[in-house]
């Protein structure tokens, strides 16, 4: 009984400490920064004195003063959600179910390529597309365009606020080829050979149907996990606008994110609690796609 | 004569060959399984047809950082634009090298900080997740279930969401201003944990019951056994994390104010920042070549090990 007693003790010590390491970093830069963020929204705090508590006001100031932040930040940052994430993720499913058709050593080659702009931040990429879409004659783009005779004289791609945004979709969509997408390439290579025979035999009459009976179901997972990546990188497009004007904030803040709004208020002004507030209601939209793509993907738990 | 012999066949006999006749004629629309097909035929051609507006996009870039970072400056200002260097020279690597000591502080000093940070953050990681994934997947303790749906919601927290609290917490933690500053606030990597813990879960649990019978305590299975089986999945936490940290341009802008503690990413997104002359194109366009070339070079080397990971990353 005592030995039972001590080996079941030695055990549970066991166990423990194997998680404590990364309970530690997760717990200080996951759970309590997510907590941090919401205690600190309900309050002023400058950094350098004691947060004072302020109820909801960063929330209502942040809804009904900030013009920056309802006409910009937002609709811009839900209007490039709504694009990216649905279209690059389908992007990148077309893509990895057009490579699973190719032969292994072929698709290896395009698959590195296709994943290729995931490999760096976008705003260290920033680079090409400054040339690519540079305003002057020179700019590849415009030398194109002006050469095929469809501009007569070279576009501001750069400074033009509405062409910013769309040039962040072009970007953003380059760079839809994440690690979901790898996901959902090895989910579509495994998928049992059988069920597709199996299918035909049953009256499948295309590969449409194909898709939408037999891969989709059978990579359900898979599926998810891309979604997820998806979201995650549709958010992270932090300083893209200007990195690519070359101006902070870009001109007449097109392209101008929450994140961008949030890390002016907290790094540039140091209004730690009305950055939490914008974080918040950041976690609060990245949840809302979320529980979306579940809802979508998520396997019914039957309980 | 067939009408009675089809009276004579029982009724599932009937069923039997009519549901045959329909599959005949359903197996000739059946050309084949073309997912995943052993060597190449001209059919395939039409896939990679159908992929190449997105192969140019991608492909691109890299043609353009590869030959921007080469071409003399003299050519970054032909008019026309060219897009491959008729001659090479390492003009503009040497101009990054010298712009880099104008700060005070010389190119090697951003290296080393950025080699150091990265591999330090590597060896973590793939530590600190790995024994997380072991002790999910194969250890019994009090809250695993709700620690693991934890890191699982944790998954799609975005980092730069969070980006303010985890600038109060470092500098409450006295983690600015020194290399741990670059290293620290990467280790909580949800989706290596998950990752690992996904391939964990595939090692037979035989295996792990008959060590235990041998009398080997957690951390020699750990060691001996589970972590030589996971190594595909080791890689890929090790890609992450190379990913997260060596591209990091936040550590160094936020957490060090000493420049000579910055890294290699932060000094090369100043020059893209600051400058929008030609001159700076070719540097940029070399910064970005040593930026991206050893991201690419480790995928290649690791992509098997990747997709192998990947098969089993799915979330139920």
């Amino acid at each position: 009984m005592t030995n039972k007693t001590t080996m079941k003790k030695k055990k549970f010590n066991d166990s423990y400490l194997f998680i404590l390491p990364y309970f530690l970093v997760f717990f200080t830069f996951v759970v309590l920064l997510i907590l941090i963020s919401v205690i600190l929204s309900l309050t002023y705090y400058d950094t350098i004195n004691f947060p004072s508590f302020v109820g909801f006001q960063n929330y209502i100031n942040l809804f009904t003063q900030d013009s920056d932040f309802m006409q910009y930040a937002l609709p811009t940052t839900i209007k490039y959600a709504l694009i990216i994430g649905p279209i690059g993720y389908i992007i990148a499913f077309m893509m990895a179910w057009l490579l699973a058709q190719v032969a292994p050593k072929l698709r290896t080659v395009l698959a590195i390529i296709l994943y290729s702009p995931s490999l760096t931040s976008g705003v260290l990429m920033t680079v090409i597309w400054k040339v690519m879409f540079s305003g002057d004659t020179r700019g590849y783009l415009n030398y194109f365009l002006l050469n095929l005779g469809i501009i007569n004289e070279p576009v501001q791609w750069l400074q033009d606020t509405r062409m910013i945004f769309g040039i962040m979709i072009f970007v953003g969509l380059w760079s839809s080829m994440s690690v979901g997408f790898l996901a959902m390439l090895s989910g579509i290579l495994n998928v049992d050979k059988d069920l597709y025979e199996a299918a035909y035999v049953d009256g499948l009459k295309n590969r449409w149907q194909e898709i939408f009976y037999i891969t989709i179901p059978s990579m359900k997972p898979q599926m998810l996990f891309g979604a997820v990546m998806a979201v995650v990188g549709t958010f992270n497009a932090a300083g893209l606008a200007a990195a690519l004007s070359g101006s902070i904030p870009p001109p007449q803040l097109a392209g101008w994110l929450i994140v961008d709004h949030m890390n002016d208020y907290g790094f540039g002004r140091y209004e730690m609690g009305y950055a939490s507030a914008m974080s918040v209601v950041l976690l609060s939209i990245v949840m809302v796609f979320y529980s979306f793509s579940i809802k979508l993907f998520g396997e019914k738990k039957i309980r | 004569m067939i009408k009675l012999r089809n009276q004579e066949l029982t009724k599932t006999e009937r069923v039997k060959r009519k549901y045959l006749r329909k599959a005949r004629r359903n197996m000739k629309r059946f050309q084949g399984i073309k997912i995943n097909p052993s060597c190449f035929h001209v059919s395939q051609l039409k896939f990679i047809f159908l992929m190449l507006p997105m192969l140019l996009i991608t492909v691109l870039p890299l043609i353009y950082i590869f030959s921007h970072a080469f071409k003399p400056l003299s050519e970054l200002y032909a008019y026309p634009p060219r897009i491959f260097a008729s001659r090479i020279t390492f003009e503009n690597f040497r101009s990054l090298f010298i712009a880099a000591s104008q700060t005070g502080v010389p190119f090697l000093r951003y290296l080393f900080n950025s080699v150091v940070s990265t591999t330090v953050t590597i060896f973590l990681s793939i530590l600190l997740g790995s024994l997380a994934a072991y002790s999910f997947s194969f250890l019994k303790y009090k809250g695993k279930k709700a620690l693991f749906g934890l890191n699982q919601i944790a998954i799609m927290i975005v980092p730069v969401a969070i980006a303010v609290p985890r600038f109060i917490v470092m500098s409450s933690l006295g983690l600015t201003n020194n290399m741990f500053s670059h290293i620290i606030p990467l280790l909580a990597m949800p989706v290596g944990v998950f990752l690992v813990k996904q391939f964990m879960d595939q090692v037979p649990r035989e295996l792990y019951e008959s060590a235990v019978i041998d009398g080997a305590n957690n951390w020699k299975i750990y060691t001996k056994i589970v972590m030589p089986l996971v190594k595909p999945a080791l890689m890929t936490v090790a890609i992450l994390a190379f990913q997260a940290s060596w591209n990091n341009i936040e550590t160094s802008s936020l957490y060090v104010d000493n420049e000579a503690l910055k890294t290699l990413p932060y000094y090369f997104s100043t020059l893209t920042l600051g400058n929008s002359a030609i001159a700076a194109q070719g540097m940029s366009a070399a910064a970005s070549l040593i930026i991206f070339v050893p991201n690419i070079v480790l995928f290649i080397l690791l992509q098997k090990n990747v997709m192998n990971t990947m098969a089993h990353s799915g979330i139920k």
